[in-house]
């Protein structure tokens, strides 16, 4: 019996279990380490402001840095199981390719005439580049973690992104593309009707 | 039986760390940000503080089995020095001591065989040797600054350390301290520093640990002394991560 055989009586399944449950530890631990990477960047900021003191976790640098290299063992062991699971399962290569020129040109026509199919579970171009975009985002935001976190002892990965204050820097506009992402993703999700749900459950809702 | 020195500290440790912990807390790791933004009250505020603290002290064994003891920071050039150099302290840099220089004496204590103390002189008249590296603070800039001394590991040998000891731990003029890992104190880098840009940064002597963040190199040393207790320090104490390697 196929999937869309049960589709009468069962809602089909849009999001794997495996992918959920690594999908909301990333969230949280996504979470900790923007925010406490907010306060650690007003200790000693590399550009013209600060964040908002209320939007920042950890209270003072110390706790704040308690948090971040917290947080980052959540992040990158969640990150792994969450990457071993999409290329082996085929997750990745089902649901992100193919992604072509002309499909993304459509799909972002359509998304500014505000006319893009948003289905639970089958991305259309426009994500596919979004969600592999913040995949390679989260790769640089580690690795640049790790050169700034250790200069000396990752001395190669540090000179490889030119160098330790270079590096802050590759970890700042990681951070900011992570952060436009999740802009995107977040209102998204909140806005669109029936595509959040499924995200929990697993199942797209009935449709009425 | 005779009560000896070693079962007494045992004996406080676990009170000593709930102490820690306490004062880690206080010091403002508390969750008001994120229940601000949640709109959530965690009032489990203890356990989230000690599950952060018990991260910390793994992070401490991670990092020294990163520690390469062999591997050395990166160098540079004259022309990178930067100047002047940023001061950098608990304090303002108006209220950094000043040391007269002839009358100074180093200390030494705990696991050192000869205990006798070192005039600036005699320090002088060790092997001296120079590096320019950069400083990298635990607030996240650097500088690159040079430095010339004792290679730490040489004194520590002409003293008769116990470099089998855990740690090394540094008290200062201005009321800081600090301690290191023996692996590291023992790293080719780590420098105890009599030259340096002005007095300001830590005259008369400092130990310059290129493989350490910034706080990790204390200024205005007094004394020095080796140990198998984990001495902490003034940041560390405050819930600073102790390791701090870079």
């Amino acid at each position: 019996m196929s999937a869309e055989a049960s589709d009468a009586v069962r809602p089909k399944t849009v999001h794997p279990l495996f992918v959920r449950v690594t999908h909301w530890i990333n969230a949280v631990a996504i979470f900790v380490m923007i925010l406490s990477g907010w306060r650690i960047y007003n200790a000693s900021p590399l550009f013209g402001f600060e964040f908002p003191a209320g939007f920042t976790l950890g209270g003072w640098l110390a706790g704040a840095i308690a948090w971040h290299f917290a947080a980052m063992w959540l992040l990158i062991l969640n990150g792994l199981a969450y990457l071993a699971y999409g290329l082996l399962s085929g997750h990745f290569r089902r649901s992100f390719l193919p992604i072509s020129g002309r499909g993304l040109w459509r799909d972002l026509a359509l998304a500014r005439q505000g006319r893009l199919d948003h289905a639970p579970g089958r991305y259309n171009a426009v994500q596919r580049l979004a969600y592999i975009g913040v995949i390679l985002a989260a790769f640089v935001v580690v690795l640049s973690g790790f050169a700034i976190w250790k200069p000396v002892q990752l001395q190669e990965l540090t000179a490889l992104l030119g160098g330790y204050e270079a590096a802050r820097r590759w970890h700042f506009f990681a951070m900011a593309a992570i952060v436009a992402f999740l802009i995107l993703h977040i209102s998204l999700a909140l806005s669109v009707k029936g595509i959040l749900s499924p995200m929990v459950t697993g199942r797209a809702e009935p449709s009425r | 039986m005779k009560p000896s020195r070693k079962i007494d500290l045992s004996a406080f440790r676990p009170r000593i760390e709930r102490m820690e912990r306490r004062r880690f807390l206080k010091q403002g790791l508390s969750l008001g940000a994120l229940s601000l933004l949640s709109g959530c009250t965690l009032k489990d505020e203890d356990a989230v503080d000690r599950l952060l603290f018990a991260m910390s002290r793994f992070n401490d064994r991670v990092q020294a089995a990163l520690f390469n003891p062999s591997k050395l920071a990166p160098t540079y050039s004259e022309a990178e020095v930067v100047t002047p150099f940023p001061f950098n302290a608990y304090y303002e840099e108006k209220e950094a001591p000043v040391i007269n220089g002839d009358d100074y004496r180093l200390k030494l204590s705990g696991l050192v065989a000869d205990k006798r103390s070192w005039t600036l002189g005699e320090l002088r008249a060790l092997p001296q040797t120079s590096q320019i590296t950069r400083l990298v603070c635990v607030e996240g800039w650097s500088a690159i600054g040079q430095w010339r001394g004792v290679p730490f590991r040489q004194f520590l040998e002409r003293v008769g350390a116990d470099t089998t000891a855990r740690h090394v731990g540094v008290a200062c003029a201005d009321k800081y301290s600090t301690s290191i890992d023996m692996a590291t104190a023992l790293h080719p880098q780590t420098l105890l520093a009599l030259d340096f840009s002005e007095t300001k940064y830590g005259y008369p002597l400092r130990l310059r640990i290129p493989t350490k963040l910034g706080f990790k190199n204390p200024k205005f040393i007094a004394e020095i002394f080796v140990t198998n207790d984990n001495p902490g320090g003034y940041w560390e104490d405050k819930g600073y991560n102790w390791f701090s390697g870079s």
